[in-house]
């Protein structure tokens, strides 16, 4: 695991979200109205839907496809609906954005 | 069977709240005993005269206060003198006449004439432009000075005074408090409270000059300022005079009955003469005047029973909390608040969060209460002080509330729970749990009206419609259905209509605007009222609302239609569904260029293309641009397409270019925002091939003109159109095509569609304002037209041109490589 820098808070608008590619599948990284920045597996538990599209509210945000909400802190859905996604650990270092992301098994290739 | 006695004549002069009041007591305990004739100095019903100032204030409507409709006098067999002043009582003769000449006599007569505002004895006072606080005419006078938006002076700093120039503020006045004492409300407030209170007024961007004592009303033909003692001239174009009432005794005293301030009346609110009863702000009693609704009810009570023959119903003092109407100040008053050596006080202060509670103590009791910002415990404040509770148990918590109390747990419902059954909720209408609680599960009560209606309980000045409602919620349990208006989120207690409403009348322009003035109770919303107050402030804002993307649905944002696996569909404009070689050769060349799996031909004439991935969507819209195609909105909560058939160009039945019209349709509405989707078409001729019947709204050409239908569907309900009517041309079919869906725009919840919304509102009433209203149907037209110059960009080229463009691409692609230094 490693903290990889993905960027600053400044290139995500507030209550927004940008994407972050990486070999094990895309990550949505979120910007809250309060500035606080979030990251989590960019597809909805529901039917994969891709998160970092839907509308930010709280810490939270809904998914595009069916309006699932799902909580940026734990990755659990909340609500009547049940599922939960991976979320990523994020540090800040000023306004640079460090993702702690597991990629040494694939660099061996 | 015993004959029926001959009815007595009872005739009450003034129609306010105290004898409407007196009246519904009287028909439910003595039903057929009085033939009732009304005579009312304004000309019309009985309505809530303490909800005046959100009337002002544009929270509500002159509709929804009144007590008691036209239906109700008929009901009850009431002969109702509208605009009729009384100017004269023969108590020989035993009548009353009016101004209009009419004569009537009486058995009992009962005054409640009410009280006249104080107007200052200076110069000037009588000049155009100052007005008095009183009545619906007097609102109605404001309102219109409110219109120039010019500066407003209220003399008087007390409950009146405050409420009005709240009200004339959110009505965009420039606006100026006179008080004369040194601190706000001095009569209900002690000066810290007073304080507070200036503050939280000057908040709101009205100013406040304490120690402000009235010289003069200058000005030349119309009121142009006011002079105070100290020399200070402040200019105004509106000058409202709020400094207290008196009573309306001058009709009984020239009757030679008799008065003091008021109309003398004895504990059974009998005047001098046994057969004059005087209720209201009029009457004195026990040496006392009273303003507040909560004692004038209580007269009501009395002298219902008095005329129904119960001689021993008295009136008995007590103490009224007062409240402000104003909208996010809370305050709550009541009580004995003097300081002296046998009392002690208890003071809480929380400047950071504008709290400020004092209790005022003696001998272990409390005798006074002041509230200021967080007042939910007043009603177990007063309840303590009536009962005469000795505190000295719980004294150390006591100022924390109720909730505090034995550990129990904070919670509001609770708290609500555990007052006793005698515990006084709504202290306008005298109404204690109990009865509340009875009422609902006695006469299986649901909803809040029903509580209203059937115990008048929050049905007055309305501040404790919470505790009504908890009360509900603690009786019903889980069948409690909140109330009849649907909010639009959990987000919020308020419903899509009064949402819209409160926007336009508190001139709110942007989301964080409008949730804390409306008090949302989260940070920024939800997925479902973000969308929604976006649409509101487009519609209702155009030229000055700054547009927030990230309260939009993607699609909305992207401008293209988010698919299942996260890929999107574009679909250009094709107006009215005609196109060329040269356009489907530019489609064709996309689809090649950027490998796009899927192109299909829409319902609405059109062409998809399906499954183009996120980062493309600015380069495949930037080479459609350049063979001149828009964006076709399929995704937009606004207009989609005008579909068309090919009319009179082709058609050996066409009657009409139908074809050209749909065009023009499409041309002149693009880019419009909707409360939800909307489809046109336009047929050339009953055949109807461009299926216009089942649009939201289509147009059938006929050889005499257009007939214009309205409020089909053919999605999740089915449902043919309506007709709208029938005009002659083609500019006027198009004029109200566009004013039917801005009268839509205006008033429609977001995601109603447009046959939903007609079943709302009524299709009458659609089809008087938009075919027989001319002057309406043009103020339709206009402001879509206003609107479209702000709407009319393709948002496609806007894209290209690098907007938003973090949109697209992602922030970060972490590789192999990277990883592996």
């Amino acid at each position: 695991m490693n903290w990889i820098e993905i960027g600053t808070i400044n290139d995500i608008p507030r209550r927004g979200a940008r994407c972050v590619n990486t070999p094990n599948g895309r990550i949505a990284v979120f910007r809250t109205m309060e500035d606080q920045i979030f990251a989590i597996d960019d597809h909805c538990p529901h039917k994969g839907g891709p998160l970092s599209q839907g509308i930010v509210h709280g810490a939270s945000v809904t998914c595009p496809l069916h309006n699932w909400v799902i909580s940026l802190e734990t990755g659990k859905a909340l609500g009547a609906d049940e599922g939960s996604v991976k979320t990523i650990a994020i540090r800040l270092d000023g306004d640079r954005i460090l993702a702690l992301l597991e990629l040494a098994a694939m660099a061996a290739e | 069977m015993e004959t029926a006695a001959k009815k007595q004549k009872l005739v009450v002069i003034g129609n306010g709240m105290a004898p409407g009041r007196a009246l519904e007591h009287l028909f439910e305990m003595a039903p057929d005993t009085y033939d009732v004739t009304i005579f009312n100095a304004e000309p019309r019903v009985n309505y809530d005269r303490i909800m005046l100032s959100p009337v002002l204030s544009g929270e509500k409507e002159f509709e929804e206060i009144i007590i008691h409709g036209d239906g109700w006098y008929i009901k009850h067999g009431i002969t109702l003198y509208k605009g009729h002043r009384i100017i004269g009582i023969d108590r020989e003769a035993k009548t009353v006449t009016s101004d209009a000449g009419t004569t009537e006599s009486y058995d009992k007569l009962l005054i409640a004439t009410g009280s006249v505002p104080f107007v200052l004895p200076v110069p000037g006072n009588n000049l155009p432009g100052v007005l008095t606080y009183r009545d619906l005419d007097d609102v109605n006078a404001m309102l219109l000075a409110a219109q120039s938006r010019a500066r407003a002076v209220v003399i008087g700093g007390g409950l009146l005074g405050l409420e009005a120039a709240a009200g004339l503020k959110s009505r965009g006045m420039d606006v100026t408090v006179l008080h004369i004492m040194p601190t706000l409300m001095e009569r209900q407030l002690d000066p810290a409270a007073g304080y507070l209170l200036e503050q939280a007024v000057e908040g709101r961007g009205i100013r406040v000059m304490t120690k402000a004592s009235t010289k003069e009303i200058i000005g030349q033909n119309r009121v142009e300022g006011v002079l105070l003692a100290d020399g200070t001239t402040l200019p105004a174009d509106l000058v409202v005079m709020a400094a207290g009432i008196r009573p309306n005794a001058l009709l009984a005293k020239e009757a030679g009955l008799a008065t003091n301030r008021g109309i003398v009346v004895d504990a059974g609110m009998r005047t001098s003469d046994p057969e004059i009863f005087a209720i209201g702000e009029c009457a004195e009693v026990g040496g006392q005047c009273y303003g507040l609704v909560a004692p004038l009810y209580e007269m009501a009570r009395v002298v219902s029973a008095q005329l129904a023959d119960d001689a021993d119903a008295k009136f008995v003092h007590s103490e009224t909390p007062t409240k402000l109407k104003v909208t996010g100040i809370n305050l709550f008053s009541v009580g004995d608040l003097g300081e002296g050596d046998d009392r002690q006080e208890i003071v809480l202060r929380d400047a950071a969060a504008g709290v400020y509670k004092r209790l005022v103590l003696r001998d272990d009791r409390i005798i006074g209460t002041v509230l200021y910002g967080e007042t939910s415990d007043g009603a177990w404040f007063h309840d303590l002080t009536k009962k005469r509770t000795d505190i000295s148990e719980m004294r150390d918590t006591l100022i924390f509330g109720q909730s505090y109390q034995g550990g129990s747990p904070l919670d509001p419902m609770a708290a609500v729970a555990a007052l006793p059954d005698d515990a006084e909720i709504c202290g306008c209408n005298g109404i204690c749990k109990g009865k509340i609680t009875g009422a609902i599960s006695g006469k299986g009560l649901t909803s809040l009206d029903d509580v209203r209606a059937h115990t008048k309980a929050s049905a007055s000045c309305g501040s404790c419609t919470g505790l009504v409602e908890q009360l509900l919620a603690l009786t019903l349990g889980d069948s409690y259905n909140p109330s009849a208006v649907t909010p639009m989120c959990s987000c919020t207690d308020l419903g899509h209509d009064d949402v819209r409403r409160l926007i336009k009348a508190k001139k709110l322009k942007s989301i964080p605007a409008v949730m804390q003035e409306l008090e949302w109770k989260t940070s920024c919303g939800c997925a479902k009222c973000r969308p929604a107050l976006n649409y509101y402030l487009v519609a209702d804002w155009p030229d000055e609302y700054a547009d927030d993307y990230q309260s939009r649905f993607i699609n909305e944002r992207v401008h293209a239609n988010i698919q299942k696996d996260g890929t999107y569909s574009v679909v250009p404009r094709m107006w009215g569904g005609v196109t060329n070689s040269r356009e489907l050769r530019a489609i064709a060349d996309v689809v090649d260029k950027f490998a796009i799996p899927a192109v299909k031909v829409t319902g609405g004439q059109r062409i998809d293309m399906l499954g183009v991935k996120k980062e493309d969507l600015p380069a495949v819209w930037a080479d459609l641009g350049k063979a001149g195609f828009v964006s076709g909105q399929a995704y937009a909560k606004g207009l989609r397409t005008v579909k068309t058939c090919v009319g009179t160009d082709w058609c050996r039945f066409g009657t009409q270019d139908s074809t050209g019209l749909g065009i023009r349709i499409e041309k002149f509405m693009w880019g419009s925002w909707t409360p939800a989707k909307v489809k046109m078409a336009v047929s050339g001729c009953p055949r109807n091939c461009a299926e216009a019947t089942c649009k939201d709204v289509g147009i059938i050409c006929v050889d005499s003109g257009y007939e214009i239908h309205f409020a089909g569907a053919a999605g999740l309900d089915i449902k043919g159109t309506e007709v709208l009517g029938l005009v002659k041309t083609e500019d006027e079919a198009l004029e109200h095509v566009v004013a039917l869906t801005q009268m839509y725009r205006e008033q429609g919840r977001y995601l109603e569609r447009i046959y939903k919304w007609a079943k709302r509102v009524g299709l009458d009433e659609i089809r008087r304002q938009i075919m027989q209203d001319e002057v309406k149907r043009r103020g339709y037209f206009d402001r879509f037209v206003f609107s479209q110059t702000f709407a009319q960009v393709d948002p496609w080229s806007e894209r290209v041109s690098g907007v938003d463009k973090h949109e697209f691409q992602p922030m970060a692609r972490i590789g192999y490589q990277q990883a592996a230094e």
